[in-house]
């Protein structure tokens, strides 16, 4: 493992099987009455949002917490910090505390590797911008291995605005170095001109898409990609690509349902097709934590076992 | 040694410059003085003030630049017109037109020979204001283009430049109305609505790092169009920094027209591509490398370089935009926009043209020296090393490689993209009217 873990392009193979392995592990401890493990006790994780995103905070909060860290919370959204120069300034500021680890959510993209060439200590990638958001992709793919036992031959559907998503960006690099066959599906609008280089298959056909695929990954859509003409409406986007109870029904059985939240129900998910037993969005959550945990577990812990000694 | 008197701005003497290679040919003497060539050829007999030696050095007529950002007056915290033109004549550079995005715009006749007064007192190169298109670079409203045209510093190149003049009827009536002066509008072409929050070229790398694309189709669209205004007008048009092949397929068609069309090139977009953002040793996403046009593909620069060699595009142009440290030292998105180039500019030329044998010294003088001050209308300059020619002369050393220090530069800023690079040659001298700039590498 390299010492960040800044996009899913930086892991091998076998690191990203390390992590789900450790995370693996790491999740029966969830299900004990207590929790915690003592793993990285005095190691100081500093949870740096410059975005609000109280979902993925929280989830790195209780994966260090479980793990013993001191956390230090710094929310800059609002704050004076808002400019670059000021994210060097915080960057040292956060240094001089001795932060082990910093997990960073920022609006532009690569703030995270910006922000690693000041400072010391472990960066874990929260989502930078339209870039990338590794844990996501690590517990996604974490999510559908506990569902279908395996990552190897799947077909992965990947679905909407991929174009601004960061989660499609990190879960086409780590699915790929999974063995998973990943195919994009969107409005050719929100697609990048490029996307060709990368790799997976494209489609802007859902219908076809769908009955062979055994994971589909719905992505967010924000209205406001309508009013720079992305797409001419919500209901066309939709009817178009939505997963309604009538896509629904086109999935062969196994078949299973992803989305990294939060949902816009009614447009690109319906609320049946979100809250059915197919569904894993809930488990997504969950799991978040402990691929959290095993993330920072292995930039930090170094090569003592995760949950050795801990009863 | 002789002494100088730069405060009247001429030499008080002669310099006699012993054995350079003029534009690279046999080694020849080249006596200074009164300001302009004297002789050239074997002059052992001759008397000087001063000698120097020039055994191995290309002598070139003084280097012009048509795109310097001075950024004074307003950001004097990046560059003054001092350290800029300094750093202009450690670059082997006579003539620089300064950019009119500054703070007050160089909009008017008072800005314009403010910016001009103050060149003419730095002395270190001679200072041709560029003025603005429009009032404020607001796109609106003509600026007063023949106040400017008339006052000391009589400006013949006009440029919103960092913006672009995208009104299809304000583009038109700017470049009929500067032909009453022999004026050129040189255009910062890029679409504005396909540009939105443009970060980086839009291709494979941006797509990877997540960074709003810039279309080249936003720079092409513009360039065809004005192509096709300056025609139906009967006027001049220049085009500042063109990045794309597809630019270059235009601007050629536009000439084979026999079209007033001409086109400048940037030393950065001779040699470095968009994949800087990603794969440097600095480190990705690292603004150094963000500058608008965006640095393009591979292919884009061997469009470039051919064009330049084949004369499609007329000249090299720095694009010289100083920044402080703390407007770099940022994420990609909040950084701005710029490199510094002129220090290093007939390096990156050397080792993207010379060193491919796509030019010769000859080609260099002519697209760095000759063409661009002709385009500015520069009488003074431009002019071949032969008697009775202003004594412009710059005197570069190819023989020698340096490691880009940016600590050594004398501009103010030091956000060069070449940082950590070692690039060809060095200018060892360079006479301004005969008077030298440089001397040993060195300011004078």
């Amino acid at each position: 493992m390299k010492r960040h873990l800044i996009s899913t392009g930086d892991l091998t193979r076998d690191d990203a099987l390390l992590i789900l392995d450790t995370a693996e592990e790491l999740a029966r401890v969830s299900q004990r009455s207590i929790k915690k493990l003592p793993t990285l006790r005095g190691r100081t994780v500093v949870n740096l949002f410059f975005e609000d995103s109280t979902r993925t905070r929280i989830s790195f909060e209780a994966a260090a917490k479980r793990l013993s860290a001191d956390v230090i919370n710094f929310s800059a959204k609002g704050s004076s910090v808002s400019k670059g120069e000021s994210l060097k300034d915080t960057a040292l500021t956060l240094e001089a505390m001795g932060a082990d680890a910093v997990v960073i959510r920022h609006s532009a993209s690569g703030a995270p590797h910006r922000l690693a060439s000041w400072v010391r200590g472990s960066v874990v990638n929260a989502g930078d911008g339209t870039h990338e958001h590794p844990t996501q992709a690590l517990l996604d793919a974490f999510s559908i291995r506990r569902r279908l036992g395996r990552l190897e031959g799947l077909k992965i559907a990947i679905v909407g605005d991929v174009l601004h998503s960061r989660v499609a960006r990190s879960n086409v690099l780590l699915l790929h170095t999974l063995g998973a066959e990943v195919t994009l599906v969107a409005p050719p609008t929100l697609l990048p001109v490029a996307v060709g280089t990368w790799p997976c298959q494209v489609s802007y056909d859902l219908d076809a898409v769908l009955p062979k695929s055994d994971v589909v990954m719905m992505l967010r859509v924000q209205l406001e990609r309508m009013n720079a003409a992305y797409f001419p409406s919500a209901r066309e986007y939709s009817r178009r690509y939505g997963l309604d109870r009538d896509r629904f029904a086109r999935l062969h059985d196994d078949a299973i349902v992803m989305h990294p939240g939060p949902m816009n129900r009614g447009m690109e998910i319906s609320a049946e097709v979100a809250d059915s037993p197919r569904s894993t969005i809930v488990e997504q959550v969950a799991n978040g934590v402990t691929v959290r945990m095993a993330v920072l577990y292995l930039l930090l812990g170094g090569s003592e076992p995760a949950i050795g000694g801990a009863e | 040694m002789n002494t100088y008197d730069f405060h009247e701005g001429t030499a008080v003497s002669t310099i006699l410059i012993k054995g350079a290679r003029i534009l690279g040919g046999a080694p020849a003497d080249i006596l200074l003085r009164d300001g302009v060539v004297a002789e050239t050829g074997d002059l052992a007999g001759a008397r000087a003030g001063q000698t120097v030696d020039a055994d191995g050095l290309v002598a070139l007529p003084g280097l012009v630049d048509l795109h310097t950002h001075l950024r004074e007056p307003g950001r004097e915290d990046a560059e003054t017109v001092e350290t800029g033109t300094q750093a202009a004549a450690r670059g082997g550079y006579t003539a620089v037109h300064a950019m009119a995005n500054t703070s007050p715009v160089a909009d008017t006749a008072g800005v314009v020979e403010q910016v001009w007064r103050l060149g003419q007192a730095c002395g270190h190169c001679d200072v041709q204001p560029v003025g603005a298109v429009t009032s404020g670079l607001e796109g609106r409203q003509l600026a007063e283009l023949g106040a400017m045209a008339d006052s000391a510093a009589r400006v013949r190149v006009f440029s919103d430049d960092g913006k672009c003049v995208s009104d299809a009827v304000l583009m038109r009536r700017a470049l009929e109305y500067v032909k009453a002066f022999d004026g050129v509008v040189a255009q910062h072409a890029q679409e504005p609505r396909l540009t939105e929050g443009a970060q980086l070229n839009e291709g494979e790398v941006s797509a990877r790092l997540g960074l709003t694309g810039w279309p080249a189709v936003a720079e092409e669209a513009i360039i065809a169009r004005d192509c096709l205004l300056a025609a139906h007008v009967g006027s001049r048009l220049h085009v500042c920094h063109v990045s794309t092949a597809g630019s270059v397929e235009i601007i050629r068609w536009a000439k084979s027209k026999g079209w007033d069309v001409t086109a400048e090139v940037t030393p950065h977009h001779l040699l470095l591509t968009d994949s800087c953002a990603e794969t440097s040793p600095l480190g990705p996403y690292n603004p150094l490398y963000k500058v608008n046009p965006p640095l393009r593909t591979a292919d884009d620069v061997r469009a470039l370089r051919e064009a330049l060699a084949d004369g499609t595009i007329d000249c090299v142009a720095t694009d010289h935009a100083p920044h402080p440290v703390e407007d770099k030292e940022t994420e990609w998105g909040a950084a701005a926009m710029g490199m510094i180039g002129l220090e290093t500019a007939l390096s990156v030329v050397q080792e993207a043209m010379v060193e491919t044998g796509l030019l010769d010294w000859a080609g260099v003088a002519d697209r760095m020296s000759v063409r661009p001050a002709r385009i500015g209308r520069l009488a003074g300059h431009g002019r071949m090393i032969e008697p009775g020619a202003p004594a412009n002369v710059t005197l570069y050393d190819p023989s020698v490689r340096q490691h880009v220090d940016p600590s050594a530069m004398v501009s103010k800023s030091r956000n060069t993209p070449y940082e950590g690079l070692t690039l060809p040659g060095r200018v060892v001298a360079t006479f301004l009217r005969g008077r030298p700039t440089v001397l040993e590498g060195k300011l004078v």
